[in-house]
């Protein structure tokens, strides 16, 4: 039987999701990928793959699946979420466990992820991978265009979602420690590139007033607050979107663009976030209170500088889960789960990170910042 | 060779805008300036997306700081050639059957032509592809002759199917895929402008030149159902060539 992982309830909205497509917005197609690609690769390190291996992204409200593999080792990063492991589907009570570790889990055992709680977006890692093929260089869900990710939209009950591996390398689980997701007081922007359709005035209400979410999707989040007027109207020739764009349709309330932008539009774009402050704004949720903050473009650049030491030092972060915790941890399971324990006493091996584990799903890239 | 502006569009994009209008002179420029700085295969350049009037520049501002991509540009633009090979030459069906064109009545009404006129006005003129967008392999095809130019519906549509051949303003343009619309819907087009998820899965680039073909309803059928089972090749014509200056 092919290794698998699957679906009992899809959640809310789940995807699988990478860092991308990039390269083919000329043809009107989205970059796509991770809303937070921060957690994204932090998931991906736990269970040793490539940064930028597709991963499962979760919105809102999680799936609950079952494990269809001798075992599997799988990671949680993101917002805090109730995470269970059941012995099975029948089960109804299970092992409680936290985000930001991997656990390897049994055939047949269950998880079972509820409502996230302190952001938008939460993702699930595999060792080895998902066995899912690459559209155009990704393997990012676009689902308004209907390819990518598995079959071209969200997953719903009943998928299995095929694994590289169909079992887990002995390896001890592993938690990140210190890995800071929590959003900055007010997210850095460039002003521009219309806001010559803006008064200064305008522009100065939209750096000094706070916005709340009041509606948001991939596509992008709309804010509610003061109504901006435009100088000029509303419409311009439609030009291309960069990540970050912050557009101001005619109702005056600005809309974020996050990962699954058009790639096109014609609304004036009052400002741009920041490179290294979008990860954060896609882990936002709605009814979040944000406002922006002017920045320059050498500012900017020392964020992003910043921004990717940080992503370089995650693997930094990672820290074996001590043998008394994993003890607890196998304790539990052998008293709530009928099949098998974690093995506590497997020691790291030390081909855990070689090259040719990393060559099990060979569509795997390493993803650029 | 003229003026630009160049907007800052975030610390990992910029915008090269080359006036304010929908003109063909200037697509010509930002198709040529695209392809000047893709052939320079910049490191740390990531994209480019020609839009109407202006070039989108994605790039890694740590890899090609802003600086030394402006001077890319500037040196770009000082050997912009004044005319160059803008892209092919296409002949598309297209069928303006009243059963597949629920607006050309209304059209012909608003605009005071007959839909025979509307018709022939629509298939009698080359179209410019100004860019891809809105939807993968979505072409803006222009100018439509300026007697069909009309607002936009007021009320956009739900759902059209995919195909459906629609104008508004001074534009004209196939939908790939079924989509929410506000354009007036004059035709369908049975030819597939996005293949999904296949490398060069759009039929169409910028800078090429189309033209429609009127089709009986029965022969759109045909080629609907050879487009269906992937067997309906179509090829340009030739290369088109575009003064740009």
């Amino acid at each position: 039987m092919r290794p698998a992982l699957r679906i009992l309830a899809p959640g809310l909205l789940t995807t699988a999701q990478d860092l991308g497509r990039v390269g083919y917005q000329r043809l009107g197609i989205p970059v796509g990928g991770a809303l937070d690609p921060v957690s994204l690769r932090a998931a991906n390190a736990l269970v040793g793959n490539a940064p930028g291996a597709g991963a499962l992204e979760v919105a809102y409200m999680g799936p609950t699946f079952a494990i269809e593999a001798d075992d599997a080792r799988l990671s949680f990063v993101g917002a805090a979420a109730a995470i269970d492991v059941l012995a099975d589907a029948a089960a109804t009570s299970g092992q409680r466990i936290d985000v930001m570790r991997s656990i390897r889990l049994r055939r047949g055992q269950v998880v079972r992820i509820g409502s996230l709680t302190d952001g938008a977006v939460l993702y699930i890692a595999v060792e080895g991978g998902f066995d899912i093929p690459p559209v155009l260089g990704s393997v990012s869900t676009y689902i308004r265009g209907g390819f990518g990710g598995w079959q071209g939209r969200a997953l719903v009950a009943g998928d299995e979602i095929p694994l590289c591996r169909a079992s887990a390398s002995n390896h001890e689980d592993r938690r990140l420690e210190g890995l800071d997701l929590a959003p900055p007081k007010r997210f850095r922007a460039i002003a521009g590139p219309q806001d010559n359709y803006f008064s200064e005035r305008e522009i100065a209400a939209f750096f000094g007033s706070e916005y709340t979410i009041g509606g948001s999707d991939r596509m992008g989040m709309r804010l509610s607050g003061r109504q901006l007027d435009h100088a000029r109207g509303y419409n311009i020739i439609s030009d291309g979107i960069a990540p970050g764009s912050i557009q101001v349709p005619g109702n005056g309330q600005p809309i974020v663009l996050l990962a699954d932008r058009q790639t096109t539009g014609g609304y004036p774009k009052i400002a741009t976030v920041v490179s290294a402050d979008l990860p954060a704004l896609g882990r936002l949720r709605v009814g979040a209170k944000i406002g922006f903050e002017p920045v320059t473009h050498e500012a900017a650049l020392d964020l992003r500088r910043k921004y990717l030491a940080e992503i370089d030092c995650i693997e930094n972060r990672i820290v074996p889960i001590r043998r008394d915790e994993q003890d607890v941890t196998a304790m539990l399971l052998a008293h709530n789960l009928i099949s098998g324990v974690v093995d506590a006493n497997a020691r790291a091996r030390p081909d855990f990170l070689s090259p040719n584990q990393s060559e099990a799903c060979p569509w795997r890239r390493t993803g650029a910042a | 060779m003229g003026d630009y502006t160049v907007l800052q569009a975030g610390d990992t994009a910029l915008v090269v805008e080359f006036g304010a209008s929908v003109d063909q002179r200037l697509s010509a420029r930002v198709l040529a300036l695209a392809r000047r700085l893709d052939e320079a295969c910049l490191d740390g350049l990531v994209e480019t997306v020609p839009t109407f009037r202006s070039l989108m520049v994605h790039y890694d501002p740590l890899v090609l700081p802003l600086a030394a991509l402006v001077a890319c540009v500037e040196r770009a633009m000082r050997s912009l050639p004044i005319a160059e090979d803008v892209g092919r030459q296409w002949r598309l069906p297209a069928c303006y059957d009243p059963r597949v064109a629920p607006d050309l009545d209304h059209v012909a009404l608003r605009t005071g032509l007959s839909p025979a006129q509307v018709i022939e006005r629509h298939s009698s003129v080359p179209y410019h592809v100004y860019m891809l967008g809105f939807l993968p392999g979505q072409p803006y095809l222009g100018d439509l002759p300026a007697e069909l130019a009309l607002a936009r519906r007021e009320t956009p549509r739900a759902r059209i199917p995919a195909g459906s051949l629609a104008i508004a303003g001074t534009m004209t343009c196939i939908f790939p895929l079924e989509t929410p619309c506000g354009w007036h819907l004059v035709g369908r087009s049975p030819i597939a402008l996005w293949q999904r998820g296949t490398v060069g899965g759009a039929l169409l680039a910028p800078g090429d030149k189309v033209s429609f073909e009127p089709v009986s309803l029965r022969e759109y059928e045909r080629l609907a159902a050879k487009a269906h089972e992937g067997t309906l090749r179509i090829e340009p014509e030739g290369i088109a060539t575009e003064a740009a200056a």
